[in-house]
């Protein structure tokens, strides 16, 4: 009951609401997708590659002063330490090696933090293919290290100048480039949003992560079913990838979080579950952020990769079966759990992880539980939100 | 039988052109509208602004968020064309993305849609299938039609399936591209023009996307029955200081 129908709907979720230009790739994808994820040339690419190349598996790490703190036992899955510095190269291995064995030459990514822009740039460099970058301008300022590091790889970073030019007005300029280059090119998209099959594509591809905790759980405390997994959610791939292979274990509470921002009630806020209600974003029906005439808001998020104003609709779908449970979380609320995270374990996380970690003191955990809490990706690029709001240079 | 039908049925050369409700000033519509109708335009498209329109260029969507910031909305819409039957006889159709029609609830839009005189709709982002699943039943109860694109990319049998299905016209869109791309006519658009032609469809066929001057209007109708003009027209307003003289002398250097 987790998994789409073959229209694409989880529920009454997702579909592939697009225009008629974007219909025969779609299709074509749709047609391809599943044969190839789930066949042993690609299985054995895919795998020798997360391994060799990404460094995965991703450490199940107690961490034993947090988890003294809150009195229960936290494990970290280690996503920071992928290549790249996130969840994110999962999912663009696995497209990367779709998009060669369909022959596109010819890549395009939107990216909000740059997380998934470095990613696919990364891969890109690697299987020797062009490369091109939405990302709005505003996120070009506030993460002017990951430009530079896809400019480096080789990517061309092309600016989103519309809405609040940030990652909603960077999926649209992709959209419209996939509409305009619909033979020679491979929309490689980095969240569980958009038109069927993407969610459900992304989500096959980070669903590495919960078989990971599943098998290094066991080991670790001979069960391979936590109490709690906790993970940060935008358009919410991690948390998807962190929840996989968990749905299907009702004992498991899965909590996802969202953006905030100045809280709930500001109005200048990324959280489309507290905030939103049904509509169409991107392609896909699902919980958006929009005003009483279905114009989509524009978010705000301190996190760049939170910044975003829908949400994959398995998570909507999740959220109304019950199935999950998904709090908001403030900007103050992750940065202060950004800073407990560094002092007490020597991790500094993502904005985006910091706000998974930032529920910890809300939850009422007992002392036997097992809790995992994804941290996404590493806090590099954060440094000047870090550096001005901890005043670290005074 | 309803006017777009009639229209089609018996004239050929058609010019439609497509403006953005709510742009440049927010009660410009109505002038627009009678300044079109008197100029000679066969039909028109009435854009319903929408803050993320993926199948639109940077002129369209200039002006969409221009006409969100002067006011414009489904409710105030349709207002302005509230009696808009007294004096337009031409065919109007909507064009728009879903979620703002979702949003206003798609039978009290259909009803709406009705009641004040619209002919038919192009919603971009309502693939056939949902279309056919979903809201088919009600389009046609209260005998508005929906117009269903095609581009080069479209297989032959989705062409044969769509034109099968059609009430109005298809909509060709002339390349791959979002609205207001300028390019000339070229050989691979010129093929897809015949092989389309070839299909020997029964709906009638209006030419859109990149369709911005007299040249590109007349090649463009030797293979369709009309061609549609948006984003040249979009920038001409922009820049317009008298609508109704501008639009006549716009319309007139197209078909004079």
């Amino acid at each position: 009951m987790f998994h789409p129908n073959e229209k694409g709907f989880y529920g009454q979720y997702g579909g592939a609401y697009i225009p008629e230009m974007l219909i025969p790739n779609i299709e074509e994808l749709k047609k391809n997708y599943l044969e190839i994820l789930e066949s042993e040339t690609f299985q054995k690419e895919y795998h020798l590659l997360l391994n060799d190349y990404a460094g995965r598996p991703s450490p199940l790490f107690k961490a034993q002063r947090l988890s003294d703190k809150y009195n229960t036992n936290i494990w970290l899955k280690r996503e920071d330490l992928n290549h790249t510095g996130s969840h994110k190269l999962n999912n663009t291995i696995g497209q990367i090696l779709l998009a060669k064995k369909m022959g596109r030459q010819r890549i395009i990514a939107e990216t909000g933090a740059g997380q998934h822009g470095v990613a696919t740039a990364t891969v890109c460099a690697l299987m020797g293919l062009q490369c091109i970058v939405y990302m709005g301008q505003t996120d070009m300022e506030r993460q002017a290290p990951n430009v530079a590091r896809m400019r480096m790889l080789g990517a061309e970073v092309r600016p989103a100048l519309s809405g609040n030019r940030t990652l909603k007005d960077a999926t649209n300029e992709a959209l419209r480039d996939w509409i305009a280059n619909p033979t020679d090119t491979f929309y490689l998209i980095g969240s569980v949003v958009g038109p069927h099959p993407y969610p459900d594509m992304v989500a096959r591809l980070q669903a590495i992560i919960s078989l990971e905790i599943k098998q290094q759980l066991k080991q670790k405390v001979g069960t391979e079913l936590p109490d709690y997994v906790i993970a940060c959610v935008g358009g919410g791939s991690n948390a998807a990838g962190s929840f996989y292979h968990f749905l299907e274990d009702a004992s498991v509470r899965l909590i996802g979080t969202e953006a905030a921002g100045l809280g709930v009630d500001s109005g200048e806020t990324a959280a489309s579950m507290a905030c939103g209600d049904i509509g169409i974003i991107h392609g896909s029906m699902t919980y958006l952020m929009q005003n009483e005439d279905g114009q989509i808001t524009e978010p705000y998020s301190i996190s760049a990769g939170l910044d975003y104003p829908g949400i994959g609709p398995l998570h909507a779908h999740l959220k109304d079966s019950g199935r999950a449970t998904y709090m908001p979380v403030t900007d103050e609320e992750s940065l202060q759990a950004a800073l407990e995270l560094t002092r007490l374990e020597g991790i500094i996380p993502a904005l985006e992880s910091a706000h998974a970690l930032a529920v910890l003191p809300k939850m009422n955990f007992k002392p036997g539980d097992q809790v995992v809490v994804t941290v996404s990706g590493r806090g590099d690029k954060d440094m000047k939100a870090y550096m001005e709001y901890f005043k670290l240079t005074e | 039988m309803n006017r777009l039908k009639t229209l089609l049925d018996t004239k050929k050369d058609l010019l439609s052109i497509y403006f953005t409700a709510g742009f440049p000033q927010l009660n410009d519509t109505n002038t627009i509208l009678q300044a079109l109708q008197k100029a000679g335009v066969d039909f028109v498209e009435i854009g319903m602004p929408f803050s993320d329109p993926l199948a639109d260029g940077p002129v369209i969507q200039k002006s969409s968020t221009q006409a969100l910031a002067n006011g414009m909305s489904l409710q105030v819409l349709f207002q302005q064309l509230a009696d808009m039957r007294q004096s337009i006889t031409m065919p109007v159709i909507l064009m728009g993305y879903l979620n703002p029609v979702l949003k206003f609830g798609m039978e009290r839009f259909i009803d709406q849609c009705a009641e004040v005189g619209v002919d038919g709709l192009i919603l971009p982002d309502l693939p056939y299938e949902l279309y056919h699943e979903k809201y088919r039943d009600l389009f046609e109860a209260r005998n508005i039609s929906n117009t269903f694109l095609i581009t080069p990319q479209t297989p032959s049998e989705r062409v044969q399936m769509l034109d099968q299905n059609a009430k109005g016209f298809l909509y060709m869109v002339s390349s791959a591209a979002v609205t207001g791309a300028t390019t000339g006519l070229n050989q691979f658009q010129l093929d897809y023009f015949n092989r389309i032609n070839a299909m020997k469809l029964n709906s009638p066929k209006m030419v859109g996307f990149g369709i911005s001057d007299r040249s590109s209007y007349r090649q463009v109708c030797q293979y369709a029955n009309g061609a549609i003009i948006g984003s040249a027209f979009i920038k001409m307003l922009e820049e317009s200081k008298d609508l109704t003289v501008d639009i006549k002398n716009f319309v007139a250097s197209i078909k004079g």
